[in-house]
């Protein structure tokens, strides 16, 4: 009988309240979390610093010594990630001065396709952490097309990158069918997922019938892809930029449709808030989910075509470059908006670009990583965030009584 | 115990929840507290029992002021509070129950059992509370575990009990018995303080009545008030508690439930061959106490809960095995129980929560994008329409109060081209206007000639709205009778036993 229900009340559930703060993505606690992150960044600088420990330890002799030591290094480190990202100062030109802006791009547009995949399931309560292997069988459809298939140019190129979203999709659809189906969860079956993409993607590499290299050895890697199926340079000699970043805007774009303007995105968004709710409303929720987690493969599947078809090289393992977890940070610092996945792509990007000058001016580029992973602490633990600047608990949650206007209701 | 509370003021943010209350509980009296949901009651005891803190004004035991940080203090200083919800462990005996976060122990720090069977059987005895101590809480009749929580108070000394709605989850039949037990109590000298919505218990058992509305104590009637004076003042305006309607015009038979047989989640049988049918322009009622099967029917009737078997037959199109989405496009309204989790979206607007089950075809959607345009132009209608108040069609869902929330809920699902309209507890936790305005519309549904099902564990709410009464009891139908049928009558068979 379900009188046994009745018997223990539970608690409202603090985890599911947390997990909605942070899913929330509320700019302002995003921004403060990005600004604490620089500043722990700019302290790590600072006292890894050899030269600012000397300047320390000879505080007594020239005290303005040390606090100047500071200050350059912080200067020194931020402002190479600055022209290296944004704009080079020392360019000859403006328009060359604008290059480290397109390698910001350039970085940015991948974390971007695949961070909108994440985010897509982040709207519909799931959590995909499976973009890295995602992007490995993209990788292995663009790859397929662009290297064993020969085609006239941009048709070659379309259809490489249709292979890379579909063999992702497909691969992101059986996480969708084993939820569904059987209740898995999807936490673990999209990390497991990761390891047998990632070694599928190496099998392939190493099959001589698949994807090795025509007179290949024993590593693992492909042949360059044909001229015809490659994303095609924006500026010529000196940008590396290339046509990837027009995938990135129809991304974009396409995500901001479904999600917001689509009767599709409607039933995510419903099925994200709430799954019983949506069942009530004659939504079959597994197969939102299945759906749901299929398309966010398919946008890792266009980063995968970004990587795939852009080097003028033969593909390895590592091309994936660790975008696939990125991805999750990307997602999660845009509060999985398509506007917020944008700026989060394009500071990633940015670190990207500028940790190499960051290492010419001396300082050690892991400090974006502390950076980075500092940022996502931050933005998962919102309570750090409230009590370091004293910012207020969210509002509560109903406005409780009722206007009763004297009004009788007819 | 004499307990004071005094000009306790508490605020949340720009909402007073409490304004300046002032309540005596003198020794032996049951002081009964009456207000609609959100009135300020619950807050008032959570002052009262240290989960919160007032922002003014005190509180006197026996004329000394005292202040409790947590409900650990409100206990040991005699405090005992019923929580609607019980807090107990359901595979845990009665005597564990009682003694746990208390234990008496023997030697060695042993917990001693003995010990705490004795003092169940003490204070079951002195109260003829008929509890057995080595019984398992979850093998107990709901009436049961109240008497198990009050035990659990009484254990701890308790002087005076704060009882938080404890009728919610009773038969009529059990909530006599906890009359008498709380008369008993109060003779005994336990104080108690019955928190209600409920007109009638009122009048039953008080000694003493405080009406709050909107955080403010507007009178303390005498317990010789009548329903409708009482209702008057918990509403602030004249209410009528009769619902008016014309005589029944029976059309064709648009629900059919024939030897409907629904497991629950751990497969234990929930609704037993029930069959009922409805025509078109009446009013069906279940009543039932609450765990008889009636949550399950109504689910299963929608598609979201796997029927076992029997049939289904709504507007002469046999949805048993069909989809939620195939019941709904064949002409059924479902009004769940639970709005907070099957009926809205808290984190969606009005606007969307309108049209939380339209968005597959027109008017909402055009082609496979919504039209923002006319869903705007029909959310506003609706508001108007449905007296929803909000400052916008743009106001998240979960902002509004729990009767506009439901508002929006029976909105939606009236606007749609109906035949037959499920409801499930549609007034729960809903002020009395909107129970009457949601009572209107459901006559307002019946009179149009739509089949109407409704399943309420309030006996007021099938007496005012049914044409006839199906009454439910362990999954099955004790009895389907006429809505003529008297209070009594309906208990008994809320309780098994057949007409």
């Amino acid at each position: 009988m379900s009188k046994k229900k009745e018997v223990v009340a539970i608690p409202e559930s603090k985890v599911q309240s947390v997990l909605q703060e942070i899913m929330s993505g509320d700019p302002v606690r995003i921004a403060l979390s990005i600004l604490l992150g620089f500043f722990i960044g700019a302290i790590f600088m600072v006292v890894f610093n050899t030269q600012v420990v000397n300047a320390w330890s000879n505080f007594g002799a020239d005290p303005g010594l040390a606090f100047s030591s500071v200050w350059w290094t912080i200067q020194d480190g931020y402002g190479a990630l600055f022209t290296g990202s944004i704009f080079d100062t020392s360019a000859g030109n403006f328009l060359d001065g604008l290059r480290p802006l397109t390698e910001t791009l350039r970085f940015a547009a991948p974390l971007i396709m695949a961070g909108l995949g994440v985010a897509l399931t982040f709207r519909v309560g799931l959590f995909n952490i499976g973009a890295t292997g995602q992007i490995m069988i993209g990788l292995a459809g663009a790859t397929f097309v662009s290297t064993r298939l020969h085609m006239p140019a941009v048709i070659h190129m379309i259809v490489a990158v249709i292979a890379a979203v579909v063999a992702a999709a497909v691969w992101g659809m059986i996480v969708g069918i084993l939820k569904a189906r059987t209740g898995a969860n999807e936490v673990i079956v999209t990390i497991m997922l990761n390891y047998v993409a990632t070694a599928l993607f190496t099998f392939c590499l190493r099959q001589p019938g698949l994807l090795l290299e025509s007179n290949g050895g024993g590593t693992p890697k492909s042949d360059h892809p044909d001229p015809t199926a490659m994303l095609g340079s924006l500026f010529g000699t000196g940008f590396n930029l290339h046509y990837g970043v027009f995938l990135a805007v129809i991304a974009v774009a396409f995500y901001w449709w479904l999600m917001e303007r689509s009767t599709f995105g409607f039933r995510f968004r419903m099925v994200g808030h709430n799954p019983s709710a949506a069942r009530a409303a004659g939504i079959k929720v597994e197969n939102t989910f299945v759906w749901a987690l299929a398309l966010s493969a398919g946008f890792a599947g266009l980063a995968a075509a970004n990587q795939g078809l852009s080097l003028d090289g033969g593909l390895t393992t590592s091309i994936e470059a660790g975008i696939g977890f990125d991805a999750i940070t990307v997602a999660l610092l845009g509060g999985s908006r398509a506007g917020g996945v944008v700026m989060a792509g394009l500071l990633f990007g940015a670190f990207e670009a500028g940790s190499a000058s960051m290492q010419v001016s001396g300082v050690s580029p892991e400090v974006l990583g502390v950076v980075k992973a500092l940022i996502v602490l931050f933005i998962a633990a919102p309570p750090i965030i409230r009590a370091i600047y004293k910012l207020p608990k969210p509002k509560p949650k109903a406005l409780e009584p009722t206007k009763q206007t004297a009004k009788v209701s007819k | 115990m004499k307990l004071e509370l005094r000009n306790i003021t508490k605020r949340f943010g720009t909402l007073v929840a409490n304004d300046n209350i002032s309540l005596t509980l003198e020794p032996g009296e049951i002081h009964s507290l009456l207000g609609e949901n959100g009135a300020g009651k619950s807050t008032l005891m959570n002052v009262l029992y240290g989960l919160l803190q007032p922002d003014s004004g005190e509180i006197l035991i026996d004329g000394k002021q005292v202040n409790f940080a947590s409900p650990g203090e409100a206990m040991t200083a005699g405090i005992g509070m019923v929580h609607q919800h019980f807090m107990l462990i359901p595979v845990f005996t009665v005597a564990e129950n009682v003694v746990l976060g208390n234990e008496p122990t023997g030697k060695l720090g042993l917990l001693d059992l003995n010990a705490a069977r004795k003092l169940v059987k003490e204070i079951s005895d002195r109260f003829g509370f008929d509890i057995d101590p080595d019984a398992k809480v979850e093998d107990l009749p709901v009436g049961a575990q109240q008497r198990v929580e009050i035990i659990k108070s009484l254990a701890r000394n308790a002087k005076a009990l704060v009882l938080d709605e404890p009728t919610a989850v009773l038969t009529p039949q059990e909530t006599d018995e906890l009359m008498e037990i709380m008369r008993g109590l109060a003779k005994s000298g336990t104080s108690i303080i019955f928190i209600t919505h409920k007109l009638r218990e009122v009048q039953q058992v008080s000694d003493r009545i405080t009406v709050i509305r909107q955080g403010k104590v507007v009178a303390t009637p005498s317990p010789k008030a009548t329903a409708n004076e009482l209702a008057t003042l918990m509403v602030g305006r004249e209410v009528d508690l009769e619902t008016k309607r014309k005589p029944a015009k029976l059309g064709e038979e648009s629900l059919v439930v024939k030897d409907l047989t629904v497991l629950d989640d751990r497969n234990q049988q929930m609704v037993d061959g029930v069959s009922f049918s409805i025509r078109n322009g009446e009013v069906l009622a279940i009543a039932g106490v609450q765990g008889n099967g009636q949550t399950e029917l109504a689910e299963a009737i929608v598609g979201l809960r796997k029927i076992h078997s029997g049939s289904v037959v709504v507007a002469g199109n046999d949805v048993t095995r069909r989809t939620v989405r195939e019941a709904l496009e064949s002409g059924l309204g479902y009004v769940p129980e639970d709005r907070k989790k099957d009926g809205l979206v808290g984190e969606f607007t009005i606007a969307e929560n309108l049209m939380l089950d339209g968005s597959f075809t027109a008017p909402f959607a055009k082609g496979v994008q919504i039209d923002f345009a006319k869903r705007d132009e029909i959310a506003n209608q609706l508001i108007q329409e449905f007296d929803i108040r909000t400052p916008s069609a743009e106001t998240l869902a979960r902002q509004l109060s729990g009767g506009n929330q439901q508002k929006v809920v029976v909105a939606r699902e009236l606007s749609r081209e109906l035949k037959v309209l499920v409801a499930s507890q549609p007034t729960r936790g809903v002020d009395v206007g909107s129970i009457e305005f949601i009572h209107e519309q459901i006559i307002e549904a019946r009179d149009s000639g739509k089949s109407v099902l409704i399943i309420s564990t309030e006996l007021d709410e099938v007496l005012a709205l049914a044409d006839r009464i199906a009454v439910m009891y362990r999954g099955k139908i004790v009895g389907i009778v006429d809505a003529k049928t008297s209070r009594e009558k309906l208990g008994k068979m809320m309780a098994g036993i057949a007409a």
